[in-house]
């Protein structure tokens, strides 16, 4: 049983929660994930730990409730208890100093990207961060990134905050001038936008790494449900991952593959509101 | 009860049926397809048993079950001491009595299977394991032991790590068993069925050996959490049972298509997850009017049942060599066919087809037939030219095999490995590391829970001789 010490709202549907993990807390690196699971008899869903504190012994986590699963994990109130939280799995991201980095991030790919761009920045790299949005209840953690990021530039779709647009736009300012063009990009958010920032960079060869979010299931490399096609080996997410080269990852196939049970969630978020 | 009788009256007895759900019933649900046997049967069957002196069903037995003695029991109706003579050479009865390999084991080894039908020792083993269960109370405590002071590391909580535990802890060590899954049980519950293996005889047992001290940490992936250097600081000795729990791919076009599982995936969704099995269940499973598992061993009939009972109305079997090849079970493969499932034999998938949305919609296989032995024995598949043909099936799943998962042992360079990434270890399960031992899957790659209890109870008295020399 894992306590639920913290739990606010960041954007709609968007909860910031602070869990007592200690173990998780002091073996994780940035670009880990847990695996949660709130209940006896409820999915296992993936999250990544978005920030941690080794002395106080309590991991972060960014949960955008989407479906019945996270829908569960956010409705836990401080004082009450997550029964399973199992990681840190996954690979680290791989840190080192490059210069000028970018960092993309949308929708809720922008918690994904926190700890990241913290731990790029801590290792001496000037971070340009741009994050997207549907709109501007929807931009998170500006403040929280600027605290770090050289700039900090906001997209948003219905031109409500920031410019109008997505956030290519700007990283498409960014590589258009020399003394600006990134070393390294790294674009976490929903398939499209990942997409699309790989199709950006790729031209140019920007080194684009990207973190993929495919339907998992142990986390540990044993069902193999969270395979992905990287150049022409299927890699499995949860071991390999989640950070792959974005050039050579195959778009579609995640697509595909995370829309399997698309009637099924449907089905469970009506049966949660009607329960409500 | 008596057990005087002659041999020619114990030859005259004939091997009991094991009493089973009804094929079209149990076919649409997952409750457990072997009812067990009436202690009129048991007690029949255990009189079959010609008590041989030179004992060769227990050579037969990866942990020398003493079966002349514990069925002797049964056969007189003294069930208490039946169960008290098996639990002392095996730890989840219950458990091998319902999936050990029986006949290629104790009873291939039989002598009345000479001349018919060997003694029903896995039903025997079933039936009394069953009534200890039901009847806690009436077998005597263990004697409680005298705390060691020592402590042991148990990583994973398959039958290995289980039976281990429960030998350490009846030592007086101080044991805890780190887990990776949020349940215990290992491949027991994420992956054998429960219409072959009900779920509530892995909580039993687990319950038992709780009650006698040992700790159990779920959500603990060694490796990841803990190191196994942090285990070896904190703990006196570790006894590694992290099974082999990474699949084999296909290799084949279309194996990333949507409806396409690899048969860890598609059983951890049903077995551990619940999915299809209660209505409602959080995680999803497709369904498919037609389902094609590929492979021939135990896995694989666990799928293709598992896929019956999802409501598939083909559900088959893809194989490459022929039906007597198989490694399954023969009682599996037995219920299989009753229950309608249909078998492929002689048959390789070559791709797996999609429709316009990404969805698997057929096999595409290629007729093989049968050429020289090859290095296990058994006659190699030759594919026959021109043969191709499509098998519909919006379900695919692949039930190859496993290999080891390395998560763990990349982790420690020092661990010794072979070059399929299994643990090196010697005959009692002793690695190249001091105080690490291993046992069952991950030493052997893909066994059998008995081995893998064997393993674990070697490796126990190993460790107790380790400690005490510590
Ligand atoms: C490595 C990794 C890190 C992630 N980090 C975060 C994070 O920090 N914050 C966050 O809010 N989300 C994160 N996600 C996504 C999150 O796991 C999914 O949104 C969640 O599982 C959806 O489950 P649900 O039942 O609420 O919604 P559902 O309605 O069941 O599903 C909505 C969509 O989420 C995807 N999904 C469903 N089940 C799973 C599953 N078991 N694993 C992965 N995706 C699934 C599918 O595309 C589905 O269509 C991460 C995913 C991965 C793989
Ligand atoms: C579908 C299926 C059907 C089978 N049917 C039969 C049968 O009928 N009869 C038979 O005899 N055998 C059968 N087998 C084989 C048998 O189940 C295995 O040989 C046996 O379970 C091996 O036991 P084990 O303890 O070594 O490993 P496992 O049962 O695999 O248990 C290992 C445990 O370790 C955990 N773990 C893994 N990595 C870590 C880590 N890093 N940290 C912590 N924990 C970890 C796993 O989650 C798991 O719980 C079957 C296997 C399968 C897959
Ligand atoms: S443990 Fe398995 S092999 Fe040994 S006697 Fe029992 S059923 Fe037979
Ligand atoms: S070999 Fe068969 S008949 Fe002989 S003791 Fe063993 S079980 Fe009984
Ligand atoms: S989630 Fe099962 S192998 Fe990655
Ligand atoms: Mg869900």
């Amino acid at each position: 049983m894992f306590e639920v010490l913290n739990n606010e709202i960041l954007a709609p549907g968007l909860h910031r929660m602070l869990l007592r993990a200690p173990r998780i807390a002091a073996a994780r690196c940035p670009g880990q994930f847990v695996i949660v699971r709130s209940a006896a008899g409820e999915e296992r869903i993936p999250l990544t730990i978005g920030d941690a504190d080794e002395d106080a012994g309590t991991i972060t986590l960014f949960v955008q409730a989407l479906g019945a699963g996270t829908q569960k994990i956010v409705a836990v109130e401080p004082g009450g208890y997550l029964r399973d939280v199992a990681g840190p799995l996954g690979l680290p991201t791989h840190i080192e100093n490059w210069g000028r980095v970018a960092c993309v991030g949308g929708g809720v790919g922008t918690a994904v990207l926190y700890p990241l761009a913290k731990a790029l920045a801590a290792a001496g790299n000037q971070v340009t961060t741009i994050i997207g949005g549907r709109s501007a209840p929807f931009i998170i953690l500006e403040e929280e990134l600027a605290a770090f990021s050289a700039q900090v530039r906001v997209t948003t779709e219905d031109g409500s905050r920031g410019r109008q647009g997505f956030v290519t736009l700007e990283l498409e300012n960014l590589m258009a001038s020399s003394a600006s063009r990134p070393e390294v990009v790294f674009a976490i958010g929903p398939v499209p936008m990942m997409r699309a920032v790989a199709e950006l960079t790729r031209p140019q060869a920007i080194p684009t790494i990207v973190s993929l979010n495919p339907i998992m299931i142990d986390g540990t490399g044993m069902c193999g449900g969270c395979r992905v096609v990287i150049g022409d080996e299927a890699k499995f997410a949860c071991v390999d991952g989640p950070e792959f080269d974005g050039h050579l990852v195959d778009f579609q196939s995640l697509g595909d593959r995370l829309s399997m049970y698309r009637d099924h969630e449907d089905q469970c978020r009506i049966g949660l509101h009607q329960e409500n | 009860m008596l057990n005087n009788l002659s041999a020619k009256e114990r030859m005259a007895i004939a091997r009991e049926k094991m009493p089973e759900q009804d094929a079209e019933v149990r076919s649409r649900n997952f409750t457990e397809v072997n009812l067990g046997l009436t202690l009129e049967q048991a007690v029949r069957e255990a009189q079959r048993c010609l008590m041989c002196k030179t004992r060769p069903c227990v050579a037969g037995c990866p942990v020398a079950v003493d079966i002349p003695a514990f069925v002797t029991h049964l056969a007189q109706g003294d069930l208490a001491e039946a169960a008290r003579i098996l639990m002392r050479d095996n730890a989840l009865p219950a458990v091998c009595g319902r999936v050990c390999p029986q006949e290629v084991q104790c009873e291939a080894k039989c002598v009345r299977a000479n001349r018919g039908l060997p003694v029903a020792v896995g039903y025997l083993e079933r039936f009394v394991a069953d009534w200890a269960m039901a009847n806690d109370a009436e077998l005597a405590a263990a004697a409680p032991v005298a705390p060691s002071g020592k402590k042991v590391a148990v990583v994973g909580c398959g039958p290995a790590g289980l039976t281990a535990a429960g030998e350490l802890a009846g030592q007086g060590h101080a044991v805890t068993i780190f887990e990776a899954l949020h349940d215990t049980g290992g491949v027991l519950r994420y992956g054998i069925p429960e219409f072959r293996l009900p779920k509530n005889i892995i909580d039993a047992e687990v319950a038992r050996l709780v009650r006698t001290g040992v700790d159990i940490e779920c959500n603990v992936i060694v490796g990841k959490t803990l190191t196994l250097g942090q285990l070896r600081a904190q703990f006196d000795a570790v006894f590694i049972g992290n099974g082999a729990g990474l699949p084999v791919m296909l290799g084949i076009a279309g194996e990333n298509l949507k409806g396409v599982y690899s048969a860890n995936e598609y059983l951890t969704r049903v077995n551990l997850m619940g999915a299809g099995q209660i209505t409602d269940s959080a995680t999803p499973i497709m369904r498919g009017r037609h389902v094609a598992v590929i492979g021939g061993g135990n896995t694989a009939m666990d799928c293709v049942r598992t896929a019956r009972r999802l409501g598939a109305q083909r559900a088959m079997i893809v194989y490459r060599r022929g039906e007597s090849e198989m490694p399954a079970r023969v009682e599996e493969i037995h219920h299989a066919k009753q229950e309608g499932i249909e078998f492929v034999m002689l048959t390789a998938p070559l791709a797996v087809l999609s429709d316009d949305a990404g969805w698997a919609r057929a096999l595409r296989c290629q007729k093989m037939e049968l050429g020289e032995p090859d290095a296990s024995g058994r006659r190699r598949p030759m594919p026959v030219a021109g043969s191709d043909f499509e098998l519909p099936a919006e379900v695919v799943v692949n039930a190859l095999g496993t290999r080891a998962n390395p998560l763990l042992t990349a982790t420690e360079p020092e661990l010794k490995l072979n070059k399929w990434g299994n643990i090196e270890s010697d005959e009692n399960g002793a690695t190249s590391l001091p105080g690490v031992f291993a046992g069952g899957d991950i030493v052997r790659g893909g066994a059998t829970v008995i081995l893998a209890m064997g393993d674990g109870k070697r490796a126990a008295a190993a460790i107790d001789a380790y400690l005490k020399r510590a």
